[in-house]
């Protein structure tokens, strides 16, 4: 496991994740800018992200999709606040509509994502602010379904090759 | 919960949460930690009581004032499995970056 610390504050309601990676700071820049690979690593298996737009620029935005087991699409939205390559990059993320206008009734989460270089690669530190609990429990309710239906997914495998 | 964001949106009101949860205080007390009237204290910890982060009890002459250990826990839970998603996340995202380097 290569996530090396997280931190947890529950009154400030944000989570910053700590990782090392093995690749130089230029590699992981690559894994956010390039939609095409965006996607590989976003949404999880069983909930895959398409990335329809994605305008890595200040002040642009990103609108991708992420699609369940039954065919039914999540829509969400980026803007783009930082895009300093290839050190930073900090996003406001929401939930949008079918055409990835964003949903104003719903509150958005910041992302502060740097990027160090380290003797062994990478180190990435990732921020998340969330705006209020409800928006937590809606993310971490698509999320923990996601997780179950990618660990189902693993036993399925397991169960096929025996 | 839009009650809590609300009232968790303010530094100083944060800080009283971060104090209280820890150790009891009355409002007179948390007046004196903070440059404002007992007044605005008194306002500040009204927000965060109906946001139900803190509950007050009266104690002879003084009103304690106390965190409420379950919304936190809550956010805490939260926070948690928010984590696990983030570290789903980054797994596959070595998975990447370990693929040999190709047409770059």
């Amino acid at each position: 496991m290569t996530v090396v610390r997280t931190m947890r504050d529950p009154e400030a309601l944000t989570l910053t994740i700590i990782a090392e990676l093995a690749a130089p700071p230029s590699r992981v820049w690559q894994v956010w800018a390039d939609p095409r690979r965006l996607e590989r690593w976003w949404g999880p298996p069983t909930w895959p992200a398409t990335f329809v737009a994605h305008d890595f620029t200040v002040g642009g935005s990103a609108h991708y999709y992420m699609t369940g087991p039954g065919g039914e699409k999540a829509h969400g939205w980026w803007r783009f606040v930082t895009v300093e390559e290839p050190r930073v990059i900090e996003f406001e993320d929401g939930f949008a509509d079918d055409a990835g206008a964003p949903d104003p009734e719903m509150p958005t989460t910041h992302a502060h994502v740097e990027l160090e270089e380290t003797a062994d690669g990478t180190r990435m530190t990732v921020t998340s602010r969330f705006a209020s609990t409800e928006q937590m429990e809606q993310l971490v309710a698509m999320g923990m379904e996601e997780g179950i239906q990618a660990a189902m997914g693993q036993i399925d495998g397991i169960l096929a090759e025996a | 919960m839009d009650r809590v964001f609300a009232a968790l949106a303010d530094a100083t009101r944060r800080d009283i949460v971060t104090r209280v949860l820890h150790t009891e205080a009355s409002v007179s007390e948390l007046a004196q930690k903070y440059a404002m009237s007992f007044a605005a204290v008194q306002k500040h910890v009204a927000v965060l009581q109906r946001a139900g982060l803190v509950t007050k009890e009266r104690r002879g002459r003084q009103q304690l004032v106390r965190g409420d250990v379950d919304t936190i826990r809550a956010a805490a839970r939260l926070l948690e499995q928010y984590e696990e998603i983030w570290r789903d996340r980054i797994g596959r995202l070595e998975q990447i970056l370990a693929e040999p380097i190709e047409g770059e």
